[in-house]
């Protein structure tokens, strides 16, 4: 019990400073109201009003999204990998070459068809 | 099934090696090949088919002669020769061997069908001359032959059933064959149907026998019959009795011989007169062993043969038209066969011998039947006929021989074999005795009436034809083969019967009759039956001869239109069979409309509306899916759990 | 993971992997690989000229390879115990790869697949590119994708390079569903249907995976089955787990009641894609099926067999009464299709001793082989019939094809009445090998079921084809397009192989026998 004691009163300071910070900003900062501070902050784009259902999302945003997995996924593997490389010898070497060869031409498929192109 | 043949030995048939006898196979051959001939080479034989078919027929009656002679050459215990042929059916257990029995018995049929049967060929060709499909009347009348050849030459009761059911159908193609008459068409289908059930009798007879005894062949069936128990053998007895009834036309299965006069006179003479009809006497004189054994069946026997003896004379004696006489005429004399072959070992060789004069003397007079109608424009009623005999002396002579044989004027042929059984009959013990003797008598009295009557009728009289008539003698070709006929008709007894002769021909296939004594002319009986005899022709000319034959039938007594209506027989199987079989057939239509198909239907009904039901849980949406995957899932888990820890 | 903390630290030692033994999986993988870089650089109107002869030559040379495996006769599990190289699994893999061949010929003959899958159905972005001529060209390495999967499925020795191949099968196919150039709302809706649905029923085979492991503390299958006889008191483990793993491949498969996406998909789909599922999948699908409920679950089969029992009987059972009530030829092909699932099944139950092993091994692999071929040819004949609006898929559009086109319509009902197993067709051996392995199995009452459900499936064939005979076409009816060389080469393959194995079955049968011979090896 002992060793989660320091995690137990860390997550408790997090906690509190928090609700604090959060707390106590309605009392001392300044009150000055304007559109822009309604808006979201800082993260994705400008929300519009949206058809029932919730209308159409960009393909973009899958492909953005699916790029972001695949990397992902990537990182798992290479983590281990990293780790060990030594120990590994060069049969891990050439497997990982295979494997971000592979991923390198789902890259390469999705950059040669404009996956990566906004507009 | 265990066979009655513990360990087979070697029936006691010497096997035949070369010789006529090894090529006996010729006499079915030669017919069967004239008939395919002429089937398969269709109108390309016409020119020819006649001469083809009748040339096939008396090759196949040399060979039989010869086959004759080579038998009597030898001793009286060889005379039963097995041919070989070659294994028909091995299928395990059933093991058919075909081949053909030459024995005493097999070759006196076989002389009989390709004698007769070569001479009514012969008349065919005339009788034929003017129809156009000639040719295919003779290969039927030679397929005929090779059928009824096989059913008596086999060695076996398969092959007797494969022969049986060729005469069936060559007698059922002959009857229809005029097929444009619907009554011939019907009369066809009628003797079809009347046969197929004793043909299912003696099927299952077949079969009995094979399940009792392992095999189909004749000689270790009878050689092992003692052996089997009365009441198996009292089975087959009445099985292959009822096959008979159907074949010969005996009661209870009589009605189609009537209406089998449809079909072309020289086929009612060889097919319905002289051979195929007394296939059933055949059966059951061939099958003695298994009678001997059962008693009730050979009672049985008797008595059909008593009862149809009777009920075809009193049909024989209404009928105006002149050949449905004779077959009336027919089913009577065939009733005196089985009845003499009901009677055991006393009757089998009497019974044979009857059958064999009979052949004679009713295949020449129903080729003189066909003689008169060929003269009277195949006007068949004999109130139209009258005073034929100036005009048609050959016909009216060798008919009247025939008709002397039939009634049993003493030296006729009818005179000895027929007294024999009435003799035979009343030998019997007891009652049975006087019953089955006096039904003999009678019918023979009858006989003598009927037959007078259409003697009178026909040749005697006044002229009744129609205007247009112009009678006169047939051609040679014709007259030739009643001349012959009419000498089997007037020696052919005498031949047979004085000194026993047939009687001892016989006797290795049906051994040796019980205090037979010879025949006795001046017997009591045989006098009786000429005083009998004597006076149904004297009633008859006191009805026919001396009064004029009025050309329309008068109403006549209830008697009489009883045996117009052939004794109410087609009456008694419409009533007792075809209106029960249409019911039957009626509900059983009614049963699978809404029945059978009823269930079908409902059941196709259920499994669609099932389907249907079900087909709504395919909602489409994917929630649901996976709804019935998840409950899917926790009830395999679940089972699985529950299985596992039983 | 024992022996990675036994080894002396500083070395971990290299796994072997046989390269040669892994051969045809590497080829088609590296084709579609290839294929893939062919989508990326290749010009628009050369990439179909390029992917055809890649992808059947790929198919080609990987079934050679098998073909060389299976003559070199070694057997053996390769990679580390991930892949089993064996008799059965030869088989399959070969039967997996000449069925995709053919079902691949069928891909580029007509325009079957959509211009260009990202545009809304009915946009003018649609009509642009369908305009420009554009065809979706990714199907073909999609296909080679699945097809690895399939075979990496189907020979998977332990858990986790089945899940692995069930994921490489079923993810290019769930896209491919949805690449349909005609009825695109259909087809977007079978893919998301089958996307849901399979993801679902993986986490099924995952979730069981994880508790079998749980279980016996490895993922491999002879292992799984070593700790069935020794472990006790984790049985809820082992029960629950095996029942979760069973619903992940029993899915695959359609078995009932998990069989609810099948119509909905085949209907949906591309046919050549309907095709390539309802032959390789199933095939795919019963070798993983046999590989776990016999190698893994093996010693359990006493308590297995029950429950398979029911899933065997509700399969044929619905498959058959509900293709009754179809009125679309697709779907009625697919309700056949978890009929014949569910006869195949019965051969999956039927388990003894290793002779009985064989006999119901063999049977089973003839009958996939059978009905593999059937099926193509079935659904390459549906891509033949055509109208105004696509495939003619609904019944009453087929009636008095007979008469339109007798030989077609003969080759169709040739092909329903094998699916029937009439004698003389493949199918008739198909079940009678299955069926008598079953009835040795001690499985009569099924085989009773079987029969039955084969009648009443027999009732919805003969119809279609008393439709086609028996009835006046339409005069607007559907049109028979023979111009494709290809799809006729499939359809007269598929006859051929349906007559052959129906009249002189001998030979395919001694080459099942023999690959069941030695059975699994574990």
């Amino acid at each position: 019990m002992e060793l989660y004691a320091p995690i137990l009163v860390l997550g408790l300071l997090a906690a509190g400073f928090a609700i604090f910070s959060v707390g106590i900003a309605p009392f001392t900062g300044p009150k000055r109201w304007n559109r822009a501070k309604l808006d979201a902050y800082e993260c994705g784009i400008e929300p519009t009003r949206q058809p029932v259902g919730g209308g159409r999302f960009p393909l973009k945003y899958m492909i953005t999204a699916m790029l972001f997995i695949v990397f992902d996924i990537e990182i798992i593997f290479l983590y281990p990998w990293a780790v060990a490389f030594d120990q590994l010898g060069v049969f891990g070497l050439v497997e990982m070459v295979l494997f971000i060869l592979t991923v390198l031409v789902a890259y390469t498929y999705v950059w040669r068809r404009k996956g990566l192109d906004w507009d | 099934m265990t066979s009655l043949l513990a360990a087979a030995p070697a029936a006691e048939i010497a096997q035949a090696s070369g010789g006529v006898l090894g090529l006996s196979w010729l006499m079915i051959a030669l017919p069967l090949a004239g008939a395919a001939i002429l089937l398969v080479g269709g109108r390309r034989t016409n020119s020819f088919g006649h001469l083809l078919g009748t040339a096939m027929s008396l090759a196949s009656f040399v060979v039989a002669v010869l086959a004759f002679f080579e038998l009597l050459g030898r001793t009286a215990e060889q005379r039963r020769v097995g041919v070989e042929l070659f294994d028909f059916i091995p299928a395990g257990q059933l093991d058919v061997k075909m081949g053909l029995l030459i024995d005493p018995l097999s070759i006196s049929f076989a002389l009989l069908i390709t004698g007769v049967g070569s001479l009514i060929h012969i008349y065919s060709i005339g009788y034929m001359s003017h129809d156009p499909d000639r040719r295919r009347f003779f290969s039927y009348l030679n397929l005929f032959v090779a059928a009824m050849l096989l059913l008596v030459l086999a060695d076996n009761y398969v092959g007797l059933y494969i022969g049986w059911e060729g005469v069936g159908l060559a007698s059922y193609l002959l009857i229809g064959f005029w097929q444009f008459k619907p009554s011939a068409a019907v009369a066809a289908k009628k003797a079809f149907i009347v046969n197929r059930v004793g043909d299912f009798g003696l099927a299952i007879g077949i079969f009995t026998l094979f399940a009792t005894f392992g095999t189909v062949a004749y000689g270790p069936i009878f050689e092992h019959a003692d052996k089997a128990s009365t009441g198996i053998l009292t089975a087959v007895g009445l099985l292959l009795l009822l096959g008979a009834c159907g074949k010969s036309a005996q009661l209870p299965l009589q009605s189609w011989l009537l209406d089998a006069m449809e079909g072309p006179t020289p086929v009612s003479a060889l097919i319905h007169a002289a051979t195929m009809v007394t296939a059933g006497v055949y059966l059951i004189t061939r099958s003695n062993p298994i009678f001997d054994g059962a008693p009730t069946a050979q009672l049985a026997v008797a008595i059909v043969g008593a009862a149809t003896l009777l009920a075809g004379a009193i049909i024989g004696c209404a009928k105006d038209d002149i050949k449905k006489a004779l077959a009336g005429s027919t089913m009577s004399q065939i009733g005196y066969m089985m009845l003499a072959a009901g009677l055991g070992p006393a009757g089998y060789a009497i019974a044979i011998a009857h059958l064999i004069t009979h052949g004679f003397f009713k295949a020449g007079m129903f080729l003189g039947a066909g003689s008169v109608m060929h003269a009277m424009n195949d006007d068949v009623n004999m109130r139209k006929y009258g005073g034929l005999r100036k005009v048609m002396p050959i016909t009216f002579i060798t008919f009247g021989l025939g008709y002397l044989a039939i009634i049993g004027f003493p030296g006729f042929a009818g005179y000895f074999t027929k007294d024999l059984i009435i003799e035979a009959a009343f030998g019997q013990e007891g009652v049975r005795g006087y019953l089955l003797g006096g039904a003999a008598l009678l019918g023979a009295a009858i006989t003598a009436f009927y037959m007078s009557r259409l003697m009178f009728m026909t040749f005697f009289g006044e002229k009744r034809w129609d205007k247009d008539a112009h009678p006169h003698e047939s051609p040679p070709v014709m007259t030739w083969p009643l001349i012959l006929l009419a000498i089997g008709s007037v020696g052919g007894g005498a031949f047979l019967v004085l000194g026993d002769r047939f009687i001892h021909f016989l006797e290795p296939v049906v051994g040796k009759p019980e205090n037979h004594h010879g025949f006795n002319p001046v017997a009591p009986v045989g006098l009786i039956t000429l005083v009998l005899v004597a006076a149904g022709v004297a009633l008859a000319w006191v009805m026919y001869g001396r009064r004029p034959v009025p050309v329309e039938a008068p109403r006549g007594s209830f008697l009489t239109v009883f045996a117009r209506r052939d004794l109410y027989g087609d009456a008694i199987n419409e009533s007792l069979l075809m209106r029960p079989g249409q019911w039957l057939t009626r509900f059983a239509v009614f049963f699978d409309n809404r029945g059978v198909d009823g269930l079908v239907n409902g059941l196709a009904a259920g499994v669609g509306g099932t389907s249907g039901r079900l087909r709504r849980l395919q909602t489409g949406f994917a929630r649901s899916y996976a709804l019935s995957m998840f409950f899917g899932a926790a009830i395999v888990a679940g089972a699985l759990l529950l299985v596992g820890n039983l | 993971m024992s022996t990675l903390l036994a080894a002396p630290p500083g070395t971990i030692p290299a796994p072997t992997i046989e390269y040669t033994q892994l051969a045809p999986m590497m080829l088609v993988f590296g084709a579609a690989i290839v294929g893939v870089l062919v989508e990326a650089f290749a010009p628009r109107h050369l990439r179909s000229a390029v992917h055809v002869p890649l992808t059947l030559l790929s198919l080609a040379g990987a079934f050679a390879l098998t073909i060389l495996l299976a003559v070199d006769g070694t057997r053996n599990v390769a990679a580390m115990g991930a892949v089993a190289v064996d008799g059965p699994s030869l088989f399959i893999h070969g039967t997996i790869l000449v069925l995709a061949f053919v079902s691949v010929l069928l891909f580029n003959e007509r325009l079957q697949f959509v211009s260009q899958a990202a545009s809304v159905p009915g946009s003018t972005e649609e009509e642009d590119s369908l305009e420009e001529g554009a065809v979706q060209t990714e199907v073909y390495p999609l296909a080679l994708f699945a097809i690895g999967g399939m075979l990496l499925f189907s020979a998977a020795n332990d858990l986790l390079a089945m899940f692995v191949g069930l994921e490489v099968m079923s993810l290019p196919l769930y896209l491919l569903c949805g690449l349909a150039r005609r009825r695109r709302l259909l087809s977007q809706e079978a893919a998301v249907k089958y996307f849901l649905l399979g993801a679902f029923s993986s986490a099924f085979f995952l979730y069981g995976m994880a508790l079998i492991y749980g279980f016996a503390g490895s993922v491999d299958l002879a292992k799984i089955n070593d700790a069935l006889g020794s472990a006790s008191g984790r049985d809820t483990l082992l029960y629950v787990g095996a029942a979760l793993l069973g619903v992940g491949l029993l899915f695959k498969i359609g078995a009932a009641p998990f069989q609810a996406w099948k119509p909905d998909v085949y209907q949906g789909a591309p046919t050549p894609i309907t095709a390539l599922m309802a032959s390789g999948t199933l095939v795919a699908a019963f070798g993983a099926v046999l590989r776990v409920f016999w190698v893994a679950l093996g010693n359990l089969d006493w308590d297995w067999r029950p429950v398979m029992w029911g899933v065997a009987i509700l399969t044929m059972v619905v498959g058959a009464i509900l293709a009754i009530t179809q009125t679309d030829i697709k779907r009625m092909l697919a309700y056949s299709s978890i009929a014949h699932a569910g006869f195949l099944l019965t051969g999956v139950i039927a388990t003894g001793g290793p002779a009985q092993n064989e006999e119901a091994l063999s049977g089973i692999l003839f009958y996939l082989v059978a009905y593999g071929f059937t099926t193509v040819g079935a659904f390459a004949v549906v891509t033949m019939v055509r109208d105004a609006g696509g495939e003619a898929g609904h019944l009453s559009r087929w009636a008095g094809l007979g008469k339109r086109s007798p030989l077609l319509a003969g080759v169709f009902a040739f092909f329903l009445l094998a699916f029937a197993g009439i004698p003389l067709t493949s199918g008739f051996f198909g079940k009678y090998a299955v069926f008598a392995a079953a009835v040795s199995g001690g499985a009569t009452p099924l085989v009773i079921v079987g029969v039955v459900s084969s009648a009443i499936a027999a009732f919805f064939y003969v119809r279609v084809i008393v439709l086609m005979f028996f009835s006046d076409p339409a005069p607007d009816g559907p049109t028979v397009d023979v111009s494709s060389m290809g799809t006729a080469a499939v359809v007269a393959v598929a006859a051929a192989a349906t007559v052959v194995l129906g009249v002189l079955p001998q030979p395919v049968l001694d080459l099942a026998d023999a690959a069941a011979h030695s059975l699994f090896v574990r």
